[in-house]
């Protein structure tokens, strides 16, 4: 498969983010992805060029890196946090009942090529553990249930809306919007849920909201006084 | 103690995380009122307000920015570290998603502060939404002239580049950050020299802590003394501290330094029901836990260490008695295992020995011999290794072993999954505990 046009257009976008060429290679390599769905030679040999870097020292960088994918996915990569926290709090039983309900393992993809499962590490989600993610958008707060109907939510094709983020959309898109390309979809999804605003809405019922506003009022006229 | 929320206060509006939204409550003031002094000034200001790094090792800011050599000709640089993916932190990534703008504010302020033009945001690859919220930010920022040529009429000129990472956790260790974002492998360099005399492109270099530079605005409106008035002497200002794990409301909490675990406790509305605390681990699954006796210990970075842990992140995760420390740690040095980035031998095959060995213990299977090896092994890979990845790997063995050794000796004979059913543990609703 050839590189897309529209992808060599946001690669030179990309190339001219930074004073030197070589600090791009990470995006480069996640557009890559975009378009080729992992790391294939044809990807290394264009970056190469475009860095000015021999094919061998784009693949040691990005051998290094665990997004960077060294065969295709799935539709929706589903994965499933196992770091201590969120696995105690049932990361643990959720990937035993996704092995099963999809009949693969880690870093497989299931037959119909919709869902390939990966075992993840902390998202900095843990105050909504246990916690997911479906092509990297987060799941927060899942059960097996939950866990499962994503699952076969993505093999049905059917649209999954991620928590304190957009509807989930493909590999490829989440690539493009990695590296920084305008989605069009940063009002989508709230990032107002109760365990974000816990401290604010305590603050708020116990009146320490205000006190510590107007501290900060005074303190600022102080400053500007000066 | 009160909750202070200064930058969560305005979480609950839906559009805080625009332009818009941060403007309504005088965002972008405070960097008027930099502009209006000499960088050297905002540099002692900051160094006034005691502020200290919040991304894990507490480094006081202001000092840092001050080691930055001026009229050396160089280009100089601010790296943010948005890395966030020590386990157990959870500050960063909410705080991009609901109010960047204090982020990308405070990164004009230390710039401007140490004479970069050029500021770059490391985020990890892994969180497409927080890129999104930064990346449009950035955009807002740069469409009403708060960054590019000539910021608000100052003569002072400053590029971000918004750049994602690809799932290393190294990464997010500052050196390894810096050859990372020049498009290398994310391994380590020696220091020094300190990246504040040669960082990226060997040019100086400030990295901070997406909290720390978040920090800078309120600092820059409010004054030093304000940000003195809370905390402690050693540890001023206030912070975002999330709390989860078996708690009723796992969350996020903004307070003054010196806050207690007790309070957090109660904050988030004690544990589960039923459930009493077993450990908690104050701040990243890389320092030592703490227990109950801990409770009071106030949340300074003095505090802490003096109880016999660290600060860090300031994201304590509390586990009650449904928990087995075996298993918990397990997959802690696992997760080092896997993160290890293979440089220096000591982390590189001592987190497999460690992996092999607690394996064995959560499995029943280990022995008297396999604790002692454990030990030693966590000895060698502590202070021979070339980066503090080596130490945090080195810690949580240790740190459970001063609390923990008679549950960690069972584990000689009887599974860890016979002695803490699992299922008991899990939050999820419809699996029969
Ligand atoms: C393995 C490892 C991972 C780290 N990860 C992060 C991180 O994700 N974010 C962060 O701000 N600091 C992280 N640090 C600390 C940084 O090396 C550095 O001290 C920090 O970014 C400095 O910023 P501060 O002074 O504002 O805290 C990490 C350190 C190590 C050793
Ligand atoms: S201590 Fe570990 S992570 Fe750090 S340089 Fe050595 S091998 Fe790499
Ligand atoms: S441990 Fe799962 S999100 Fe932190």
């Amino acid at each position: 498969m050839a590189i897309a046009e529209t992808t060599r257009a946001q690669m030179r976008e990309v190339l001219d983010r930074y004073p030197r060429k070589r600090s791009a290679l990470m995006p480069l390599l996640h557009l890559v992805q975009a378009d080729e769905g992992f790391i294939t030679p044809e990807g290394v040999t264009l970056v190469a060029e475009l860095v000015e870097l021999t094919e061998a020292e784009v693949t040691a960088v990005s051998s290094f890196y665990t997004m960077y994918l060294k065969r295709q996915s799935g539709r929706v990569r589903v994965g499933v946090c196992i770091n201590s926290l969120c696995a105690v709090l049932g990361g643990d039983e959720i990937w035993d009942a996704l092995v099963d309900h999809c009949g693969t393992g880690n870093n497989q993809t299931t037959d119909d090529g919709a869902v390939t499962l990966e075992r993840i590490e902390c998202q900095a989600a843990c105050t909504h553990a246990p916690v997911m993610t479906a092509n990297w958008e987060f799941l927060d707060d899942m059960t097996v249930e939950k866990a499962k109907q994503v699952v076969d939510d993505a093999r049905a094709g059917r649209p999954i809306q991620s928590t304190r983020g957009p509807a989930v959309r493909s590999f490829a898109d989440a690539e493009r919007t990695i590296v920084g390309v305008d989605d069009g979809l940063v009002a989508d999804g709230d990032h107002r849920d109760d365990r974000i605003l816990a401290g604010l809405r305590l603050a708020q019922q116990n009146g320490d909201a205000e006190r510590s506003a107007e501290a900060e009022r005074r303190g600022a006229q102080t400053v500007k006084g000066n | 103690m009160p909750l202070t929320p200064v930058l969560s206060a305005h979480w609950d509006e839906a559009d805080s995380y625009t332009l818009d939204g941060y403007r309504r409550h005088g965002g972008y003031d405070a960097l008027a009122l930099a502009f209006a002094k000499q960088p050297d000034d905002v540099i002692q200001l900051v160094k006034d307000s005691g502020l200290r790094g919040r991304g894990g090792a507490g480094f006081p800011t202001g000092m840092k920015w001050g080691f930055v050599p001026q009229g050396d000709g160089k280009p100089h640089y601010l790296v943010v570290n948005a890395d966030e993916s020590e386990p157990g932190a959870c500050k960063d990534v909410p705080l991009m998603l609901a109010n960047p703008h204090s982020l990308v504010e405070g990164v004009v302020i230390a710039s401007y502060a140490i004479r970069a033009n050029h500021a770059f945001i490391y985020i990890r690859g892994e969180v497409p939404h927080a890129i999104r919220r930064v990346a449009s930010a950035v955009r807002e920022a740069y469409a009403a002239g708060l960054l590019g040529q000539n910021i608000l009429g100052s003569g002072f000129d400053l590029e971000v580049t918004v750049h994602a990472g690809a799932g290393a956790y190294i990464c997010g260790e500052e050196t390894a950050l810096l050859d990372s974002l020049e498009g290398f492998r994310g391994q380590p360099r020696l220091k020094p020299p300190f990246p504040a005399v040669a960082g990226l492109y060997a040019s100086p270099t400030v990295v901070n802590n997406v909290e720390t530079i978040a920090s800078v605005p309120s600092i820059v409106t409010n004054g030093a003394d304000w940000y003195t008035s809370y905390g402690s002497e050693k540890s001023p200002g206030v912070k975002l501290f999330a709390v989860s794990g078996h708690v009723e409301r796992p969350g996020i909490f903004e307070a003054p330094m010196g806050t207690t675990m007790r309070e957090l406790l109660e904050w988030a509305g004690g544990m589960r029901k039923g459930h009493r605390l077993k450990f908690w681990v104050p701040g990243g699954s890389s320092v030592p836990l703490l227990t109950e006796e801990h409770l009071d210990v106030p949340y300074t970075y003095e505090d802490i260490a003096a109880a016999g842990s660290m600060l860090g992140t300031g994201t304590p995760m509390v586990f009650d008695e449904t928990t087995s420390v075996t298993r918990a740690v397990t997959r802690w040095l696992e997760f080092y295992k896997h993160e290890s980035c293979g440089k220096c031998t000591p982390c590189r095959e001592g987190t497999y020995w460690l992996v092999d060995l607690l394996r064995r213990l959560e499995s029943g299977v280990g022995s008297d011999d396999d604790i002692t090896r454990i030990n030693e092994v966590s000895a060698q890979i502590a202070g021979r290794s070339f980066c503090a990845l080596g130490d945090a790997a080195a810690t949580p063995f240790p740190g459970a072993m001063k609390y923990f050794a008679d549950e960690i000796a069972l584990g000689t004979h009887t599974a860890a999954s016979d002695l803490y059913d699992p299922v008991a543990a899990t939050v999820l609703a419809g699996v029969n505990a």
